[in-house]
Parts: structure tokens; sequence; C-alpha cells
């Protein structure tokens, strides 16, 4: 069978001072993946290849990679498409490496926590036995960013989050305009501290390449730079109209 | 833990990020042509203090303006301009959602109205001038 080269990203922390690269040749099969690949690496080759997969059908968001320079899904990347290779997979960029392709996210993960992704509603108005009913253009507003699977292919495509990883990123704000978005929601208020201060939808400049990267079709910039309307829309009132008005 | 973030390998962003994809180039082009809008500005606020300056003044303006190497850089300029205009236009949609009768207008006729409008503002100033 054709064989293809993989150039992997190897950073072992207790010998490493910096990242190296080392190749496998592996089957070149129409099906496989470069997950496929990086199993059969493991498996077969080297067991010491370090890697995070769990779903490897584009669920779970956590195979995040970068494949020949691109952040991409190594779940939903096939290696006939990048064939005669070599193929270079590296860590996800803008990231600090922990081992070989694994990144450290909690940075992230804090600033997930912060634009609290879920619904708030004062309930006690609320009926326990009926249900919040909402129309299909209703749901239209915001599905769209519901498809977010956290994969953070965004923020390795992102210079400004490269530049400067204060800036709280394209799938929190996509996220908070997710339940800001929704008909059932009553937190966009609180969401608003978070996303109108600098590092939040203001450190955006509109690059776009994080709505170019995502594999789930979550258009992330287009959530920003609504984010930004609705904040300059909010701090003009503010600035403008008695408390009372607003 | 504290051990564990010592030995992580931090990627850097090289200093050229903007060369290695085309669609970064195309976005600090963009970014940069704005300091030909800027430009413009400021040229219309020395033609608007030229004209309240009387018409001698006003004159030297229309002399000054006509000098080739004036020409020249009004002329890029101004290409440098409708590059902007264009590539704002061509995001415009993804940033703006309208919605009539709950149905979202489509982006191809989002950025027509703006051309539309563009072209509609300038034949008006030519019918003006
Ligand atoms: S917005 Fe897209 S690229 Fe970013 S984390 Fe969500 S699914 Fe991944
Ligand atoms: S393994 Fe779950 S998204 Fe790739």
């Amino acid at each position: 069978m054709a064989e293809i080269t993989l150039r992997v990203s190897r950073y072992q922390p207790e010998t490493d001072t910096a990242p190296t690269f080392q190749e496998y040749a592996v089957p070149l099969r129409e099906d496989w993946a470069i997950l496929d690949a990086l199993n059969y690496i493991k498996d077969e080759l080297d067991p010491t290849l370090s890697y995070r997969w769990s779903c490897r059908m584009g669920i779970c968001g956590s195979c995040g990679m970068t494949v020949n320079g691109e952040p991409k899904l190594s779940c939903g990347t096939f290696l006939v498409d990048h064939a005669p290779g070599p193929i270079l997979v590296e860590p996800l960029r803008n990231f600090p490496v922990i081992r070989d392709l694994v990144i450290e996210m909690t940075d992230f993960m804090h600033k997930l926590g912060a634009v609290q992704p879920w619904i708030i509603r004062d309930e006690t108005e609320d009926d326990p036995s009926s249900e919040l009913l909402q129309t299909p253009s209703q749901l239209d507003d915001y599905k769209q960013y519901s498809m977010c699977i956290n994969c953070m292919l965004c923020y390795s495509a992102c210079p400004v989050y490269g530049l400067d990883s204060a800036f709280i990123g394209p799938a929190a704000i996509a996220l908070a305009q997710r339940y800001n978005l929704d008909s059932r929601d009553e937190g966009a208020a609180e969401r608003l501290d978070v996303l109108s201060d600098d590092e939040g939808v203001w450190g955006c400049t509109f690059v776009g390449e994080c709505t170019r990267a995502c594999p789930k079709g979550v258009d992330p910039a287009g959530a920003i730079q609504r984010a930004k309307l609705v904040a300059a829309n909010e701090a003009m009132k503010a600035f403008l109209l008695p408390k009372w008005a607003r | 833990m504290t051990e564990l973030r010592q030995r992580l390998y931090r990627q850097r962003v090289s200093l050229f990020w903007w060369l290695s994809k085309p669609t970064y180039l195309l976005f600090v082009v963009r970014e940069l042509t704005s300091v030909a809008v800027v430009w413009f500005v400021v040229y219309l606020l020395l033609l608007v203090r030229a004209v309240g300056a009387g018409p001698e003044s006003y004159q030297d303006f229309l002399d000054w303006s006509a000098r080739p190497w004036m020409v020249a850089v009004n002329a890029v300029a101004l290409a440098l301009a409708v590059f902007h205009t264009v590539t704002w236009f061509l995001v415009t949609p993804q940033a703006m959602v309208l919605k009539v009768r709950g149905r979202r207008i489509p982006g191809a006729a989002l950025a027509g109205a703006l051309y539309a409008m563009w072209f509609l503002v300038s034949a008006v100033i030519l019918w003006l001038l």
C-alpha cells in the first residue's frame, strides 16, 4: 500500500527546551483522517506520542491541531487531501504546549465561564408546568452560534489573541451572543460588562480569520461585530439618556 | 502545578505573521488604506479653510491642487479609499443582521443596497457640482 509521511511536532518537557519534528511513514488509506494516522503511529510505531481526541466525528472539539499551517480538526482532515505529503502536524497555535500536540487550555476555560454561557432568567414568574416556547424565527436568531464545540480553532487562527492573550476571543463572544439572542434569556446586561471591556469585543479588529477557521459554521467574527453594535448603543444610551429612560 | 507551568513551551507570534497567509495580508492592507480616508478628511478641511479665507486663498488652493504631484497623490488616495470601501462593504453583511417579517435579509441584498447608496450619493454630489 502507498505511504505518506507525517512530520509531527514533538515536545517532551522533561528533556526538551523547544519542539522538534519527527517523521513517521503511515499507510495512505483513502478513509483515514490525520487522527487515524496518529492513532496508527501510537499503536504501531511510537507509543510515546501524545495528543487529544475523543469522538473522532467532529463533535467533541478536542482534536484541534495545526495541519500544514492551518487550524483543523484532525478527525475531519483527510490524508488524501494532503497527498503526496509530507504533512506537517503541529499543536494549535497561540496556546502554550504541554507535550507534543497537547496544548494548555485553562485560559479559554476561564474566558468561557466569564460570559456565563447559560440561560439567565428570573424564573419566579414562570409557570413550572409550561414550556417556554420559541418560534422558528426566534430559534434562527441564535442557532448558528449554538453549533460551537469549543474546539478553539478560532483562537488559534486569531492574530489578535496570539499577540495579546488577554483578549476574550472569538468563541467566548459567539457563545455570549448565543444566549444574548435567545428569547428566553434575560442576562444580556450582565454579559455586557465583560463584552464591552477593552479586552472584550473592542479587542477585535475584524481580521475575520476565526470565521474561516471554524469547522462548524459558527461565524464568530459576525457575532463579535454584532456585539460591538450593541455595546456601542448601550454606551451611547448611558451617556445621553437619564437613568429612568434607558 | 507550578512545576508543570514552568515547563510549558510558549509559542511566539512572528513579527511577520501578517505575511504568513493571504487573508492576513488582505486585512493589514485594508487597515492601512484607512490612511487614504484620513487624507481626504484633511484635504476637505483645507478646502473649507481656503474658502473661508476668501476668493484669493481659494484660488491658491485650486492652483495647489492642480500641481501634478497633488493630482498624483489624490489619484492614489482615491484608489486606496475605493479599495477600503469595497473591502468594508464585503464584510458588512456579516456584521449587520436585518430581519424583515422574521426573515433575514440575504447578504448580497444588503451589500447591493450599500453600493446603490454609494452611487446615489456620488451622483447627487456630481449633480451639485
Ligand atoms: S466558534 Fe467554531 S472554531 Fe471557535 S471554538 Fe466554536 S466551533 Fe471551534
Ligand atoms: S475527535 Fe472529537 S472533534 Fe475530532
